[in-house]
């Protein structure tokens, strides 16, 4: 009998062992990722991003604009984490990366941020926005986070953009097998035998990957471009013969038939394109033949559209707004030809791209300047611009902040999940932003409430043996390092001198716990305009 | 960068600055005025100046409180406290019972009772002749006097996200815009006065709870669960001096961010974004929420439920001043046991619901809030192997009252074998056009949509016959 008692008693105290093991493991400084600082200094990239410099310094010579000057180092690495990961570096990264010298800084850090399958989740989850929407779609025939966990696939192995689309559009199969055709189920249309809606498709496919809103033709003639009605449904006829049956999306035989609005004749439309007529195949399916059009390196609007989204990820504003329309009135920055260009030659490579844009004069400069500046300066890109944080960044931000050490898909399974639960439950009260998330709101009181007396917050920066308002006091050995590591942890910087000295005298006061001294430090920090904001 | 709208809750301005939105619009004739608040109703607050609550004023010192409201004499005062000035007058406050899952409309307000389609369910007389309602709307069946029932709503989504964005909002999802729910528009077309709790508030929130759309996150609805809790996130859980400390240290925080970008730092409005949500942190206004202010009579009879007590602090919610009260009961999508799971449903949406009409009457407030009760679609007259029911948007009902619509009428009629569609079809957008212009906003309003785009805020036409004509 004792023996299985002992047993029994072993085998708790293993779990307990495994589990605290897990939650808390003996963390050492990471080793530092790889990374290849001389990739930042080849002839080519230094070119372009030199041609993207100059174009911005020849708007701002033509307005007679100042630009701001070069933004801290610990800036940009706010900035890269929040637009690429959708977070705030931890404390332990920032010391990594003082660790390093001043020139390997960043390129470590950008380096270091796509190898992370932070930025893949994120950026896959940012993409899936604007090719499926944030809608549940149909009941089992959609699996939306399969469709979001393949896209974040294709960023982690760094797939080329081209590629990626042409799967999206073209593939047949089963919605779980071939998660890219998810795109297609999406729009399936229950009471017309589970087709998916060429209508729908036509729309998606030209905002998301072109940045055209040829979808406005669908009911009338565009009024700006010249879009006309007969090409949308030329165009959505590229998906009038796909299917849905057991064996999932496939293509058929069959016409697109259009009701004519008076006359309520159905006519069949054949596909076809509105511009560019040379680029598309004769031979293959016609979702193929379209697949091929689109990410077609001469198509003007296929590289355009998708370096203004990865512009606006990482700058928090589209070059072009809004960015799912590059024809609107506003005038496009040269940078975005460059930009593009250097994209689609190339080979569509998205980190690339993130190391051409991360390197630009634009993405370096401060968002504070001397003299007063406003709206102008912002629009032409003389002044980083302040953008309000999405629900994720800011649950990404509040996590962060709460923890000294890195939160990433290393951490615990146990520490995920509880994660991923508060995730959900913030953006919610939050209010998450849906599909358009760069049209620059104002913040709200609810949200507000939910920052200043939330249970997670309170939770979050609470004496616990997890939290970093904890931590910061354990490991600091005075005042004046508790309050640097606090303002280190939860914004990215040092205190002001003033910052310095008014809290240094605060955490000094004698009428509050230690710990509920630090917990208010962090309060106010993480209410601030600074935390909600990226500038 | 584009202009902020944060839109003040509680600016004396119309709040009607949202960024491009609001171009030039025919204005409706009936102009709508600012709402005024009322009083809390609760005892030893002394008389309110407000002429047709001093009737209520009488009864509370008569000790009468909570009793006369089930009384013929309450009624009768309460109808003659409808000052006829009130009538002329567009309603000011939108309650949206939203019933999430899609009820039958078979089990509720259009039974055909001895039909194959029926599958059994039964059906009560009413106050209004000749009209039935299903079995378990008793309560509701002696208010039909004052609903209009539309048997023949037509919608053209099946799917309940799809269906719901349609009902709140009156159009079909667009991946190009976000339409706002019908409480947004009302919120930011209608004046502002001395409010200083969100305009917008959703009890219970279900899945999808009512946005503000193009209008800005500002009008999204304010979400807080059942009232026997605390509104959530508006208690700081501090002594009141730490709570004032911790807002110097933000203010040190935000002065050295302020360096370099003062003016950009304002236009973001964040510091008084945090000085309004402070305010409604101390607001007496927070007391609408508190049903238990409410007599103990009164509460039994919106039923002892989550959704009852949502009903209970919706009245009192309008009665400060709120414009748009949405609550939640979940539920519905019965597509297996459709009959007992209905049947369950109702005994809390009947109490709940009537008394909900019931009280606002005796208060003079139905005339000025118009309450809807619908959920997103109907279901199917056929019924499922399982016993159950499934998607139906092509002919299910809905149920209007107050707000100078007419009750004690039907509008549309459905097929009681099911296969025809109904007779005089509502669509959507003519339901929205129909409660806009009951709360005297212009359905026609063309607004700009902060891309560019010009949309109307409801595509159709008032229901004929149903509001009256307002002189």
């Amino acid at each position: 009998m004792w023996r299985r008692n002992l047993l029994f008693f072993g085998l708790l105290g293993g779990g307990i062992f495994a589990l605290g093991a897990g939650l808390m493991p003996p963390r050492q400084p990471k080793p530092i990722t790889r990374f290849d600082a001389s990739a930042y200094q080849s002839p080519e990239l230094r070119a372009v991003v030199e041609r993207v410099d100059i174009s911005f310094r020849h708007q701002w010579n033509a307005q007679g604009l100042h630009p701001a000057a070069p933004a801290p180092d610990l800036s940009a690495a706010r900035r890269l984490a929040l637009g690429l990961m959708g977070t705030i570096p931890s404390l332990e990264e920032i010391r990594q990366f003082e660790y390093l010298p001043a020139e390997q800084r960043l390129p470590w850090w950008i380096d270091h941020i796509v190898q992370d399958r932070r930025f893949a989740d994120n950026f896959a989850e940012r993409f899936a926005r604007a090719f499926v929407g944030t809608e549940d779609g149909p009941f089992i025939l959609y699996r939306r986070r399969r469709f979001v966990d393949w896209l974040g696939n294709q960023f982690a192995a760094n797939r080329p953009y081209d590629q990626m689309v042409r799967e999206l559009i073209a593939s047949e199969g089963l919605w779980t097998d071939k998660p890219a055709t998810n795109f297609l189920s999406v729009t399936i249309q229950p009471d017309n035998k589970n087709k998916p809606d060429p209508v729908r498709l036509a729309g998606r496919v030209t905002r998301a990957f072109l940045g055209l809103r040829l979808d406005c033709a669908q009911c009338h003639n565009h009024p700006y471009a010249e879009w006309k009605q007969a090409d949308f449904q030329a165009f959505s006829a590229f998906f009038g013969q796909t299917h849905l049956g057991f064996t999932g999306v496939y293509d058929g035989p069959g016409e697109y038939n259009v009701k004519d609005r008076k006359t309520q004749e159905a006519h069949a439309v054949e596909p076809g394109v509105p511009f560019a007529a040379e680029l598309l195949p004769d031979t293959g399916s016609r979702r193929w033949r379209l697949a091929c059009w689109v990410t077609d390196a001469k198509n003007p609007y296929f590289a355009r559209a998708v370096v203004n989204r990865v512009w606006a990820l990482m700058l928090g504003r589209p070059l072009v707004e809004p960015v799912d329309n590059l024809e609107s009135d506003a005038a496009a920055p040269p940078a975005l030809d460059l930009l593009a260009d250097d994209f689609a030659t190339h080979n569509f490579d998205v980190r690339r791209l993130i190391r051409v844009i991360a390197s630009t004069q634009v993405f370096r400069l401060d968002s504070a300047s001397e003299h007063e500046v406003g709206e102008t300066e912002e629009k032409a890109w003389a002044v980083f611009p302040l953008s309000r944080l999405r629900p994720d960044q800011m649950i990404g931000g509040v996590l962060q902040a709460s923890s000294v050490s890195t939160l990433d898909a290393e951490s615990h399974i146990l520490a995920r999940l509880a994660r991923y639960g508060q995730r959900n439950d913030f953006v919610k009260r939050y209010g998450d932003t849906g599909e358009d998330e760069f049209d620059g709101h104002g913040g709200t009181i609810p949200q507000r409430l939910l920052m200043m007396n939330g249970s997670l917050i309170r939770e979050k920066i609470k004496e616990g043996p997890f939290t970093a308002s904890t931590q910061v006091g354990w490991m600091s050995s005075d005042d004046a390092h508790a309050v640097e590591a606090a303002y280190l942890t939860v914004l990215t910087r040092r205190p002001t001198p003033a910052e310095a000295e008014y809290f240094e005298r605060f955490l000094a006061e004698p009428d509050l716990k230690p710990n509920q001294r630090l917990e208010d430090l962090f309060w106010s920090l993480i209410n601030s305009t600074e935390f909600s904001w990226n500038h | 960068m584009e202009p902020l709208s944060v839109c003040p809750i509680s600016s004396p301005l119309p709040c009607t600055r949202g960024r491009g939105v609001g171009g030039e619009g025919e204005r409706n004739p009936l102009k709508p005025r600012p709402l005024t608040p009322l009083p809390l109703s609760t005892g030893g607050e002394g008389l309110s100046a407000h002429s047709s609550l001093n009737r209520r004023g009488f009864l509370r010192l008569a000790g009468l409180t909570g009793a006369t409201w089930l009384t013929p004499i309450g009624h009768m005062l309460a109808r003659a406290a409808e000052a006829p000035a009130e009538r002329g007058r567009p309603a000011q406050s939108i309650i949206m019972l939203w019933l999430q899952g899609g009820p039958s409309q078979l089990e509720t307000f259009d039974p055909h009772p001895g039909t194959a389609i029926a599958g059994g369910t039964t059906a009560i007389r009413t106050a209004m002749k000749g009209v039935q309602l299903a079995t378990g709307l008793e309560r509701t069946a002696a208010e039909l006097g004052s609903i209009a029932l539309v048997r023949s709503m037509v919608s053209k989504e099946g799917d309940h996200e799809r269906g719901t964005y349609t009902m709140k909002t009156g159009f079909r999802p667009d991946p190009t815009i976000i339409h706002p729910s019908i409480g947004a528009v009302c919120c930011h077309e209608l004046p502002v006065a001395g409010t200083d709790i969100p305009r917008h508030v959703s009890i219970l929130p279900g899945q999808w709870p009512a946005r503000g759309g193009f209008l800005g996150e500002s009008h999204d609805a304010f979400k807080t669960g059942d009232p026997a809790g605390e509104v959530p996130d508006t208690v700081s859980h501090l002594a009141r001096e730490r709570e004032e400390k911790r807002l110097k240290h933000l203010d040190v925080v935000e002065s050295a961010f302020a360096r370099g970008r003062r003016g950009r730092v304002e236009a973001t409005r964040h510091a008084e974004t945090v000085a309004r949500a402070r305010k409604m942190m101390s607001s007496e206004q927070l007391k609408a929420f508190d049903v238990s202010r409410e007599p103990l009579a009164l509460r039994r009879a919106y039923g002892d439920t989550p959704f009852g007590r949502g009903c209970l602090a919706a009245r009192r919610l309008i009665e400060v001043g709120v414009r748009c009260v949405e609550v939640t009961l979940d539920g519905w999508d019965t597509h297996a046991n459709n009959h007992a799971l209905h049947r369950q449903r109702l005994t809390i949406l009947d109490p709940a619901y009537s008394t909900l009409l019931r009280d606002l009457r005796e208060r003079g407030l139905l005339e000025r809030t118009v309450v809807l009760c619908t959920g997103e679609f109907g279901r199917t007259p056929s019924i499922n192997p399982l016993g159950g029911r499934d998607h139906w948007p092509n002919g299910f009902s809905l149920a209007l009252a107050g707000g100078g619509i007419r009750g004690g009428q039907v509008i549309g009629e459905t097929d009681p074998e099911g296969k025809k569609t109904p007779t005089k079809p509502v669509s959507v957008g003519d339901l929205h056009a129909t409660i806009l212009t009951a709360v005297g906003i212009d359905p026609k309003k063309v607004n700009q949509t902060p891309i560019g785009r010009t949309v109307r805020f409801a595509e159709g036409t008032p229901i004929a016959g149903l509001l009256e004509k307002k002189s």
